[in-house]
């Protein structure tokens, strides 16, 4: 990274402080919502981009942090501060019997993927069976007041949201980018890379790609928790469906797979994309389901096709922001 | 709950096993010989089913006869999917060309929508409420039939890859791609072969399927993951084991909709699926990689 | 001179081929030593051996007195194992100094000191120059010493070379022996090496351990081994031995 990416930094971070000044509500929620995808795409890039794990059940995390931390709330009134480290623990633990299993028994690629799905879709249906969460017919938080703040439940007025995944989102964006230089980012890489050759550098391959599946369902629990208070309902059905997935990994390979700003990006572009075209054909006035979807599928089949890397990498050199040698 | 009852749940889901068998079928040839895991799969085949509705409703066209123009059709749409489509990411990551069946599969599930609503579509032909009595077995006829075809297709397809020259040569592309290459096959042509081949089967399976279920557009992902399930459970790359793998599950499923609830029924598949892919994770025919 | 790695009763079988059958030998403390023989000799195997990529059916491997036997190739990296691969295998998305920065890594408490080690193995290769290019645009020879760089960088006991020298000009070959030579001596690094380039093994070698059929059929000097008729029979033949 160049001065002049610094100075972009800097002064995205600047507007996005002072955002919830301008903006109407509207405007805050399609905020809070690229920003949780951001959140979650860079916890699902620190398996995937960093250490090529590719995850296809991250709904699991999201889905059990959430189930945790809002039953916690409603049942045993625990807010959310105490509820985050169970919903972590829960999800490392389980992050972890799957990475044990695969690892162990020498499944990767499409297996490991399959073998995510399988995890999440299991949990999904053991979920509408739950009776403690409402099983299929789902669990809800009291929504909470506009106008007081109560840090300590985590209940608020829209903005506190905002900043919230706001803090989340920059912290997100610090860890990765200090993991990247650290030992664990070099190692992930080559194990990304070549997994025997990286052994046989001395890397003990099984722990480091533990290590990043800890890291990443960890981050993607606390993604769940905040979507758990901001939403106010889940279901099963929904939380812990393929399609969330497939939501949250859409980010990072659209904007770049393993890159820091990729996942942000991606987040962007996508979020937009689906609420512009809603806005698009409201003021069209056509209204069929299902249209929007087929034209967010269009453009996400172009984008595959032509920025076969994601949009990331393309648009940091053509902006200069980064040496066009080593461009990463 | 009597022997008989389990017998008859258990002969139904070996009947609609095979069906699931050659869908995976479909899934597992394209996989073996092209690589590429057809992530749309399941979406191609609620697109069968609803042929084969319009098909009845429209022309009174039995999904006996449908199953060849649909799958004439299918053959033709899998060949210039693969050709235009897919070709371009053989080389690339797994994680590329997931994404790119993914666009497609959300593409033609919200196509489905937009063109049939929502609410779930059937077809009612005359011997649909007609059974087969053994015994003290009943056995519904449209699901003998449904199998039938489904055992035929696949049985076709072993001859076609065993004793064709055509069916060699994909193989052979399988077998070694740079091999295929250099001995001057037309890859290209031959993958795009494979792909129309195995729309074909998915087309045949889902105008099967429409006999035994109703359709509604979001049947799509369900299928793909059973798809998947059935392939691995069975073995990736061998076509008695998506069979085996396609009965096992009909049976699996049909016991947990029977001993526990209907809506647990897919929790044994993936049950199932865990299990194989820990202790066996070439599958139960597959050959060891 | 008292062995450093030494291989005992070595064997392993592939589906009841014996592709490595009671191999005995030694590599003293700083010793240079080639294992030749004809393709499918079982020089490869020997290498994975060594380095835990597989295990063994019978014998064992000692480096300094410990036991690498049943290790995996990390612990056996950490042992002090520096292995290349015949088939190379670069970490082609990293730059080249990131892919040695790996290496480094593993004897080095902070990315900071391996990348100090990792420019100065990349400039012992001639590689510095290109220390910010990604590896997949490295020429072959070019990544085949990155390969050396990646093994030298995590400081091994004893390098273990894959035909590094395979497809090299002489002039390249004689300038990558003269690499080794420098580490040899300078740090007395001891080096295994598979070697088809006779030119090499004839200036490198101490010692050469010739295998045929996965048994070794000699072991001796260099000018005594290519003088040898079972060598000569079974792989050199007569002009070898004058080029």
């Amino acid at each position: 990274m160049n001065r002049r990416a610094l100075v972009s930094l800097l002064i995205l971070g600047v507007a996005l402080l002072l955002l919830p000044l301008f903006a109407n509500s509207y405007l805050l929620s399609v905020a809070t919502l690229i920003l949780f995808f951001a959140f979650a795409g860079q916890a699902w890039n620190v398996m995937m981009g960093f250490c090529g794990q590719l995850s296809l059940g991250h709904s699991l995390y999201v889905g059990v942090g959430a189930y945790v931390a809002a039953g916690l709330f409603v049942h045993l009134g625990i807010g959310p501060w105490a509820g985050v480290w169970l919903a972590v623990a829960l999800c490392v633990a389980l992050g972890c019997t799957i990475g044990f299993l695969a690892f162990r028994f020498g499944i990767s690629g499409v297996y490991f993927a399959l073998l995510t799905i399988a995890f999440a879709e299991f949990t999904r249906i053991g979920f509408d069976h739950l009776q403690w969460t409402g099983g299929p017919g789902g669990l809800f938080l009291k929504v909470a007041q506009r106008d007081t703040i109560d840090i300590a439940n985590f209940r608020g007025p829209p903005a506190m949201y905002y900043y919230a995944i706001l803090a989340l989102a920059a912290g997100a964006l610090a860890l990765c980018s200090w993991l990247l230089k650290s030992r664990a980012g070099f190692y992930w890489q080559a194990i990304r890379e070549n997994e025997e050759a990286a052994q046989a550098l001395g890397i003990n391959t099984f722990r480091w790609k533990m290590l990043a599946v800890a890291i990443s369902s960890a981050m993607t629990a606390v993604a769940g928790v905040f979507y758990a208070f901001y939403y106010n309902n889940l279901f099963p059905e929904q939380i812990f469906h393929i399609s969330r997935s497939i939501e949250i990994i859409l980010g990072p390979i659209i904007g770049g797979v393993g890159t820091l700003f990729g996942p942000i990006l991606g987040a962007v572009v996508l979020t937009v994309l689906a609420d512009g075209i809603t806005e698009l054909l409201a003021a069209v006035g056509v209204e069929v389901p299902g249209i929007k979807q087929v034209f967010y599928g269009i453009v996400l089949l172009m984008v595959i096709m032509f920025l076969p890397n994601g949009i990331w990498p393309t648009l940091a050199r053509k902006l200069g922001l980064v040496h066009a040698e080593g461009g990463k | 709950m009597t022997w008989d009852l389990v017998a008859n749940v258990l002969i139904a889901g070996l009947l609609t096993g095979m069906v699931y068998g050659l869908m995976a079928l479909g899934l597992s040839v394209i996989f073996g010989v092209v690589r590429v895991v057809n992530f749309a799969h399941g979406e191609m085949m609620t697109i069968a089913m609803y042929a084969a509705v319009i098909l009845f409703v429209g022309f009174r066209l039995d999904p006996f006869l449908a199953v060849l123009p649909v799958a004439a059709a299918f053959f033709v749409f899998g060949y210039w999917l693969q050709k235009g489509l897919i070709n371009p990411f053989i080389t690339r990551p797994e994680h590329s060309q997931f994404m790119l069946l993914v666009a497609v599969a959300i593409i033609m599930v919200n196509v489905l929508l937009m063109v049939f609503g929502p609410d779930a579509r059937n077809l009612q032909v005359d011997y649909q409420l007609e059974s087969f009595e053994i015994g003290r077995l009943l056995v519904d006829k449209a699901r003998v039939y449904a199998a039938g075809v489904a055992l035929l297709t696949a049985g076709a397809l072993f001859g076609f890859f065993r004793f064709t020259l055509t069916g060699k040569a994909i193989r052979a592309c399988a077998d070694n791609h740079l091999g295929a290459l250099v001995v001057g096959l037309n890859v290209k042509h031959l993958y795009a072969l494979t792909f129309g081949i195995g729309s074909a089967c998915v087309a045949v399976a889902g105008c099967m399927m429409v006999l035994l279920v109703d359709v509604t557009p979001n049947l799509g992902p369900a299928y793909t993951l059973l798809a998947f399930i059935t392939v691995i459970v069975g073995g990736m790359g061998s076509m008695p084991g998506a069979i085996v793998g396609g009965i096992l599950i009909g049976m699996s499923e049909a016991l947990a909709g029977l001993l526990i609830s209907p809506s647990a029924k897919s929790m044994f598949s993936f049950g199932l699926l865990i299990l194989v892919l820990l202790l066996r994770p070439q599958g139960l025919l597959g050959k060891k990689p | 001179m008292s062995a450093l790695l030494e291989v005992r009763n070595l064997s392993k079988a592939f589906r009841g081929l014996k592709a490595v059958n009671n191999v005995s030998f030694e590599v003293p403390a700083k010793g240079i030593v080639a294992l030749i023989g004809p393709n499918g000799a079982g020089k490869t195997t020997c290498f994975n051996l060594i380095a835990g990529e597989f295990a063994a059916d019978t014998g064992e491997v000692r480096l300094g007195g410990t036991l690498l036997s049943g290790m995996r190739s990390d612990q056996a990296c950490k042992a002090g194992i520096g292995r290349t691969y015949q088939v190379v295998k670069p970490f082609p998305e990293m730059t080249v100094e990131e892919n040695v920065v790996v290496g480094a890594l593993n004897r080095a408490p902070t990315v900071a000191a391996a990348r100090c080690a990792a420019n100065e193995v990349l400039k012992l290769v001639h590689l510095d120059k290109k220390a910010h290019i990604r590896a997949a645009h490295l020429t072959l020879p070019e990544r085949k010493r990155l390969e050396v760089a990646r093994a030298l960088a995590t400081q091994p006991r004893i390098l273990l070379l894959d035909e590094v020298m395979a497809g090299l000009r002489p002039t390249e070959v004689d300038e990558i022996v003269a690499v080794f030579r420098t580490v040899n001596q300078e740090t007395g690094l001891a080096i295994l090496f598979v070697e088809h380039v006779m030119r090499a093994v004839m200036a490198l070698a101490q010692e050469v351990v010739v295998l045929h059929h996965g048994e070794m059929i000699a072991r001796g000097a260099p000018d005594a081994v290519v003088r040898d008729p079972k060598v000569i029979e079974s792989y050199l033949g007569a002009e070898a031995v004058d080029g």
